[in-house]
């Protein structure tokens, strides 16, 4: 990559795999297991954390120099809350139908403990430009597991994608119901988010064996 | 110039500072958003409405769409011919009374006073639709919607939605698959306004059976459901004396 230096490259890719924020940090596990029943609801998280955490990492790292350590935590919420409801209050005028979809992540994302956790550990001591590709990185490994999660527990739960029926129809018998197929209720209560997660952090650190910790 | 951060009086001029900028900025933003926030919220209420009295741009088997927001306001002034206001067994004729706010209507009531009830009648094919407004209370917020009777008392059309319930779960029903199935129950049981329950294992799923004044529950969303039930039974208690002015025996 010509474009960024290989450490700023880094700060993008290595949340994506190997300091992952959910499946290494183990942050963000709270909102993973909440809206990650759809595809869709993955997506639009995915995409609100990604404009959050990049803009956010940016005006808290411009002001490092100038927020009072005592304050630093109420400060970052304050930047959060105030990012995400100008959002809000900008879909709802000018695309409505998209707020509607979005307002039930305004709460998830303030408290995300991803977002708390790059402005403290990141933002706060790093120069703005550096702090936007950490902030996108993570925004992305966050993003990638929770598409994961959402693909595989809409798909098993639902027999959906995107709401879209992938395997038939199961009231109907058709596709894959026909056969016998049945969806896995389970899949879509938010325990099932867990054993996803568990299964996708096993796999990683099979494959990588320098991630597991000792005990 | 280096600032010094750890002073007290630095932290709290910067405290004062952030809230007053971070304040403005908000309110100005909300207030001047604010007419184009209301026109959309008055739009999608009169598409609800329609949606329940079976106007829609519906299209195959889950798709849930709306009259488009450009030809809202023109199609509401076309379907709806009385908005009325309901005290008791009496109407009164009421300019926009479709705006009226449920909540505080319910919560007026709740401590003692007098509410303004809105009661829209629809006209569709030489069909009358009698609209029913719903609000009341899923698991985690609000939820509300729109049912509409004909003079037998028997749905026509219902359409919900909420405000934060559990995606893929409880926010499903305002989806096809769940409003669907209130369309032909009847809200009546012998004479009683028993209304439409929301039911676990029933043994009707596939909703067959239209005069069990139930319809098959949402998986994981059990109190989701039992708001929907609480919500129309409460409405039905309401305005019951009216519709029994209305009602065909």
């Amino acid at each position: 990559m010509a474009l960024l230096s290989k450490k700023d490259a880094n700060l993008i890719l290595d949340p994506l795999a190997d300091n992952n924020p959910i499946t290494i940090q183990v942050l963000g596990i709270c909102s993973a297991l909440a809206i990650t029943a759809e595809l869709k609801a993955s997506v639009v998280m995915a995409i609100s954390v990604l404009f959050v955490l990049g803009v956010g990492n940016v005006v808290i790292s411009l002001l490092r120099n100038v927020i009072p350590a005592k304050i630093r935590i109420i400060v970052q919420l304050v930047v959060v809350a105030a990012l995400v409801i100008i959002v809000d209050q900008v879909l709802k005028a000018f695309a409505y139908e998209l707020s509607k979809t979005l307002s039930v992540f305004v709460g998830l994302i303030i408290t995300n403990c991803i977002i708390m956790g790059r402005f403290e550990a990141f933002a706060l001591g790093n120069g703005p430009w550096k702090s936007f590709l950490d902030g996108i990185g993570n925004a992305l490994g966050y993003g990638v597991i929770l598409v994961i999660v959402g693909f595989f527990r809409e798909l098993l739960g639902s027999g959906t994608l995107f709401g879209m029926k992938v395997l038939g129809d199961p009231v109907a018998k058709t596709g894959l119901y026909a056969l016998g197929y049945e969806n896995n209720g389970f899949m879509i209560i938010p325990p099932a988010a867990l054993i996803v997660v568990g299964i996708i952090i096993w796999v990683q650190r099979s494959r990588n064996r320098a991630l597991i910790e000792e005990a | 110039m280096a600032i010094n951060t750890e002073k007290n009086s630095y932290t709290v001029v910067f405290a004062v500072v952030m809230v007053i900028v971070v304040g403005s900025l908000l309110a100005f933003l909300a207030s001047g958003l604010k007419p184009k926030v209301d026109e959309n919220q008055r739009f999608e209420k009169q598409q609800n409405i329609l949606y329940a009295m079976g106007v829609n741009d519906n299209e195959g088997e889950s798709s849930v769409s709306f009259v488009p927001t450009s030809e809202v306001e023109s199609e509401f002034s076309k379907y709806i011919k009385e908005q009325l206001v309901i005290e008791g067994t009496e109407a009164k004729e009421k300019q926009d009374a479709y705006l009226i706010d449920m909540k505080k209507q319910l919560s007026t009531i709740k401590s003692g006073g007098s509410a303004e009830l809105p009661l829209l009648i629809g006209e569709k094919d030489g069909k009358e639709f009698y609209i029913i407004p719903l609000y009341g209370k899923g698991l985690w917020d609000a939820i509300w919607g729109f049912m509409s009777v004909d003079e037998n008392m028997v749905v026509q059309g219902v359409f919900f939605d909420h405000k934060g319930e559990t995606p893929g779960l409880g926010a499903n029903i305002n989806q096809r698959f769940f409003m669907d199935d209130f369309v032909g129950e009847s809200i009546m049981d012998g004479n009683s306004y028993a209304g439409i329950a929301v039911a676990k294992g029933n043994g009707d799923p596939l909703n067959e059976n239209k005069d069990d004044n139930e319809v098959d529950a949402l998986a994981g969303a059990t109190i989701t459901g039992n708001g929907i039930t609480a919500m129309i039974k409460d409405a039905l208690k309401l305005y019951k004396p009216y519709l029994e002015t209305i009602r065909k025996k």
